[in-house]
């Protein structure tokens, strides 16, 4: 599907063909290795994709079986005029933007602390990944129930002491998950992503030329110079690769949505909306046109994210 | 800030004492950034190590407006939720995702090995190409195969099987395998591997004599990662199991609603249920960063 992308991607030169008579069943040996990992993906990811294609075309909803039919494009257009649908495009696309965007600042500044030496910076560094292995179930529960309930969450309960602390009688009890949902949810899926880019960004922290890292202190750069004119370039692969690489799973994220709000109070987003409608309201010609267009916003930011993979990777080629 | 360097090298008489000067200062600059570190470390990761406080208080210290650190710990939390009280046990769910993730994490590596060895080191034709197709698949979100899936399984009878979700949790992970797999076996000299063909090694023989001992710290992160992934997983789960073949991300949802809240027993749930992950992403760190960024960032 995203053979676009893959279109100006040079392969190496291949080995010039031995002239023998063997040279066919050479190369079907060696392409043997690959063929069960390619036919499985093929069967499993792209079959049940052409199906949906075809099931979005039609009207059927699992509940009027008998009234099955063809007709179209018309979930298409049902998921472009239909409010909550439009809506649900909507939220994605903030959802993701506004996750991606704060985790990849948050990170590149975590990544920034840890990239000198420090006592326990290992430790630290442990401290810091732990919520991105967290279950995303479990982190999203604990988020709603342990931070945000209104009468015993830590975040209230924190309000409550220092309004203790300073004597203030009732201070303000916000409820967090009905007040502000979106940003509720954001704030947990930050929490969980910022490790991730905090990784990323520090493996291109780590791998600056040291040489001219010095030679540049040397001549009398600042700091502020330094990260300017050659950190933030020499980073520009990592961040791209962390923005990319987050939108595709955080446009997908369905756990987040599903355990804090269940898509409640202008939340849902499109994978949760594409299971609410095929799962409860048993639309399955409406879910399905959906499920495409989802597809279609994953390819659009896909695209660019395997163009940035395949230089990041000439890169590595041409270096070995 | 940027004065520091720039003295060092002007007046002799005054030069090592402004070099100590410079020095002293990054030192107190950096021991300030040390501190400042552990701050942002403790503070960012205290969501976690609240759940896991809670899970270790009474259920009347847990739901407690301010919140008592101090309250006496108590295993209760742990206790009832593995049954004790009568509840439903989390065994099922628990050794449901322990053989979904095992299954299809040896799935994977079955798959993968063989085509990682043809990508990474005999180079076939439009290589790089294959490679692009194996990540696309990635980019292809879940909801888009679910429904067809869903059909496929409940005119099979496949529905509430732990095996379905074994191929399924196989084909989402498979192609990071390939991509980590590929840029571990790039490591192994392709010499050794020919001369291993020209003794007359078959591949079976080549991966596990020759590619496994090189590449095996990379094959194992690769297997912790597909593991870590098949075990996170919900949606799948979610909508293709149920009583029988449920996991423990599945669990975990129905838990707040069919008891309702128990905020300590929960939290001793989520840790019980993040135990593995923590313990495996842990050990596979570094690993983790290559995998996650599909073998581009090394």
């Amino acid at each position: 599907m995203t053979v676009t992308a893959t279109r100006e991607t040079t392969s190496p030169p291949t080995p010039a063909k031995r002239p023998d008579g063997g040279g066919r069943r050479r190369a079907w040996a060696t392409r043997a290795p690959l063929l069960p990992a390619l036919v499985f993906l093929i069967a499993v990811t792209q079959l049940p994709f052409v199906a949906t294609l075809v099931i979005s075309l039609f009207d059927w909803n699992s509940l009027k079986p008998e009234k099955r039919h063809f007709t179209g494009f018309s979930n298409y257009a049902s998921v472009f005029t239909d409010e909550a649908l439009r809506e649900s495009v909507v939220t994605t696309v903030v959802l993701t933007a506004s996750v991606v965007i704060v985790s990849v600042v948050l990170g590149l500044l975590f990544a920034l602390l840890l990239d000198r030496a420090f006592f326990g910076r290992g430790f630290v560094r442990t401290l810091l990944i732990t919520p991105f292995l967290l279950v995303p179930v479990s982190a999203a529960l604990l988020w709603k129930h342990a931070l945000y309930n209104p009468e015993y969450g830590l975040f209230n309960g924190a309000l409550t002491w220092f309004g203790e602390l300073f004597g203030i009688e009732s201070i303000a009890q916000p409820e967090w998950t009905s007040q502000m949902p979106l940003i509720a949810i954001e704030a947990s899926l930050v929490w969980q992503w910022t490790p991730f880019m905090m990784l990323i960004l520090l493996a291109g922290l780590q791998s600056r030329p040291a040489e001219i890292m010095e030679a540049a202190r040397l001549d009398g750069a600042g700091p502020w110079q330094m990260f300017r004119y050659l950190t933030l370039p020499h980073l520009r692969r990592y961040l791209e690769l962390g923005i990319l690489l987050g939108s595709v799973y955080i446009v997908q994220n369905f756990d987040a949505v599903f355990t804090i709000t269940s898509g409640g109070l202008g939340t849902a987003n499109l994978p949760y909306t594409v299971y609410e409608t095929f799962y409860r309201a048993h639309e399955y010609g409406l879910a399905s046109a959906a499920g495409v267009v989802v597809v279609i916003g994953t390819i659009v930011i896909a695209t660019f994210a395997l163009r940035t993979v395949s230089s990041l990777f000439r890169e590595e080629a041409s270096r070995s | 800030m940027s004065a520091s360097t720039a003295t060092s090298a002007s007046v002799p008489a005054s030069a090592s004492a402004s070099v100590n000067a410079a020095t002293r200062k990054a030192r107190r600059r950096s021991a300030a950034l040390g501190v400042a570190a552990w701050v942002v470390g403790i503070g960012f990761c205290l969501p976690a190590l609240w759940m896991v406080l809670t899970s270790f208080h009474a259920e009347a210290d847990a739901a407690t407006n301010p919140p008592s650190i101090a309250a006496t710990l108590t295993l209760d939390g742990y206790r009832t939720f593995f049954g004790g009280g009568g509840g439903p046990t989390p065994w099922p769910p628990l050794v449901n995702s322990l053989a979904a993730s095992f299954f299809s994490t040896v799935l994977v590596l079955l798959l993968a090995l063989p085509a990682a060895y043809a990508l990474s080191i005999r180079r076939v034709r439009k290589w790089t190409d294959v490679m692009f197709f194996f990540l696309s698949t990635k980019m292809l979100p879940v909801v888009a195969g679910l429904l067809p899936v869903y059909l496929f399984a409940k005119n099979t009878g496949l529905l509430d099987n732990i095996w379905l979700l074994v191929l399924l949790y196989t084909s989402m992970n498979l192609p990071i395998a390939v991509w980590m797999m590929q840029s571990f076996l790039a490591d192994v000299p392709v010499s050794i591997i020919e001369a291993a063909q020209v003794d007359g090694a078959r591949l079976p023989t080549v991966l596990r004599r020759v590619v496994a001992p090189v590449a095996g710290p990379g094959i194992a992160a690769t297997a912790l990662i597909c593991f870590i992934f098949s075990w996170n997983e919900l949606l799948f789960a979610r909508v293709l199991t149920g009583v029988v073949a449920g996991t423990a991300p599945v669990h975990l949802t129905t838990f707040v609603t069919s008891q309702g809240l128990f905020l300590a027993q929960l939290c001793a749930a989520s840790v019980v249920v993040s135990l593995p992950v923590l313990v495996a992403g842990y050990a596979a760190q570094d690993k983790l960063v290559q995998g996650l960024s599909l073998g581009a960032v090394k």
